[in-house]
């Protein structure tokens, strides 16, 4: 089943090879919550992959994500890749990759932790492990559990 | 050559086992000095901040001491009078504010990560104090101090470890610690609350193979160091269950027949009753020496930190 039942973009971003289940995660880190959209946004959930069984895919047209939104993917869907398609071809592709230190786009699951206060700072982690996710608090140490659940 | 000039000291993952050793020798010397035989002036002119969020007496009083026998002073903000704290200034801005007014920054706060946040604002060394449930360096290096000086080495000592060892993080960097030096360590602690998988892996990873036990008197007679940790009420929903398991836990001379001559017992205190008044006066107990040796070992960071240590040719 070559064809994915949506035809192909012109401009915009095709998300492939989502971690089956996180389609709708996905959306709403790159802020596609319903109201706010004014071009097509196509979500297709548990299609078949040849790398990994079933996997969901994401096109967005007119748009191109911003490096903060790829690192927030990458934390929840490991194996997603990005096209950036301009004129019906792919102009780049590549895997998400997450940095050594993870700023500003999770929440520290600890409640007791200094930056869920009222404080002047990002939230920083070091990655333990791309795939599966691990990440590390550097400042109250602690390994962040249910990760989707933190993303700001 | 000292590259601890200006250091933080939050976490004691951060401090590498050459640097450790270099405190631990320090800290030897400043024995006379910390029990006053002997007298300095190594910093004077230095103002160390006591900023006490919760509190503390053998920490706060120990940096105090410790930064008075090198000839310098201490001033204190200690709770419940943080007059700009209780109008909600962030922490971020009282640091940055008592940096100015000191040269080095003592932090004890209920909230983990606060002294990382601390050393980010402040251009002056922030020691860690205790941060909630995280860190406590000083406290893990003031132990192994304790180790080292009683037994003369770490390196193959069997130390055992018993009561809380779930939830008190002090005992996880000690035994962290404890393994990079080499010790054998025995974990002793009902099921409910033995040492986390998470430091037990990290122990492994340092080449030690730790024992997790629930019983004391069986590894009483291989002991070099029992280290006793208070077992806390509230982690138990049933106070007939807490009596119960305190009560199996209790270090008393009884228990101690079977002990090696020269085990030594340590105790981070303050203690409630883990450990009967009756083995105070026994050749075990160490825990009185342990609280002494927190001045001169936080003498001697104060020193490294402050970049002074070769001030009087120490």
């Amino acid at each position: 089943m070559k064809d994915f039942r949506v035809t192909p973009i012109r401009n915009g971003t095709v998300i492939d090879h989502i971690d089956c289940g996180m389609a709708l995660k996905v959306l709403r880190i790159i802020g596609v919550t319903g109201e706010n959209v004014r071009s097509t946004v196509s979500v297709l959930m548990h299609v078949p992959s040849k790398k990994a069984g079933w996997k969901d895919v994401v096109k967005v047209e007119d748009r191109e994500l911003d490096p903060k939104e790829v690192d927030k993917i990458a934390l929840i869907s490991p194996r997603a890749t990005i096209n950036i398609i301009r004129d019906f071809n792919v102009a780049e592709k590549y895997k998400v990759k997450l940095p050594e230190l993870v700023r500003g786009i999770v929440r520290c699951g600890n409640p007791s932790c200094i930056t869920n206060l009222a404080e002047p700072v990002e939230s920083e982690f070091t990655v333990e492990s791309q795939n599966p996710s691990v990440l590390r608090c550097i400042y109250c140490d602690r390994i962040l559990e249910d990760i989707s659940e933190h993303i700001i | 050559m000292n590259g601890f000039k200006g250091s933080d000291v939050v976490s004691i993952r951060d401090i590498s086992k050459e640097r450790i050793e270099r405190i631990l020798d320090l800290s030897e010397k400043m024995i006379p000095y910390a029990n006053g035989q002997k007298f300095t002036k190594a910093l004077e002119g230095h103002i160390l901040a006591n900023l006490f969020f919760e509190p503390s007496t053998r920490t706060r009083l120990s940096f105090e001491s410790a930064m008075v026998r090198l000839g310098g002073r201490a001033i204190e903000i200690t709770y419940p009078a943080m007059a700009s704290v209780a109008k909600g200034e962030t922490l971020a801005d009282t640091i940055r504010m008592v940096e100015s007014y000191s040269d080095v920054i003592v932090l004890r706060h209920p909230h983990e990560g606060s002294a990382r946040l601390a050393a980010h604002f402040s251009s002056k060394p922030v020691i860690n104090a205790g941060d909630g449930a995280g860190q406590h360096p000083t406290q893990t290096l003031l132990d192994l101090f304790t180790i080292r000086r009683e037994k003369g080495k770490i390196e193959g000592m069997h130390i055992v470890m018993v009561g809380d060892l779930k939830y008190g993080r002090t005992a996880h960097s000690l035994a962290e610690a404890l393994s990079l030096f080499g010790a054998e360590l025995t974990f002793v602690a009902p099921q409910n609350l033995q040492m986390p998988k998470e430091t037990v892996k990290e122990v492994e990873k340092l080449g030690n193979k730790p024992k997790l036990i629930s019983k004391i008197e069986d590894v009483i007679p291989k002991a070099d160091v029992l280290y006793v940790t208070r077992i806390q009420r509230e982690r138990f929903p049933d106070p007939s269950e807490y009596l119960k398991v305190a009560s199996s836990y209790r270090i008393d001379k009884n228990l101690l027949r079977e002990a090696k001559k020269d085990l030594i017992v340590m105790h981070p205190l303050p203690r409630i009753d883990e450990i009967a008044p009756e083995v105070d006066s026994t050749p075990h107990a160490r825990y009185f020496q342990q609280a002494f040796n927190g001045v001169p070992v936080r003498m001697a960071l104060l020193l490294l930190v402050l970049g002074a240590e070769a001030n009087e040719g120490f």
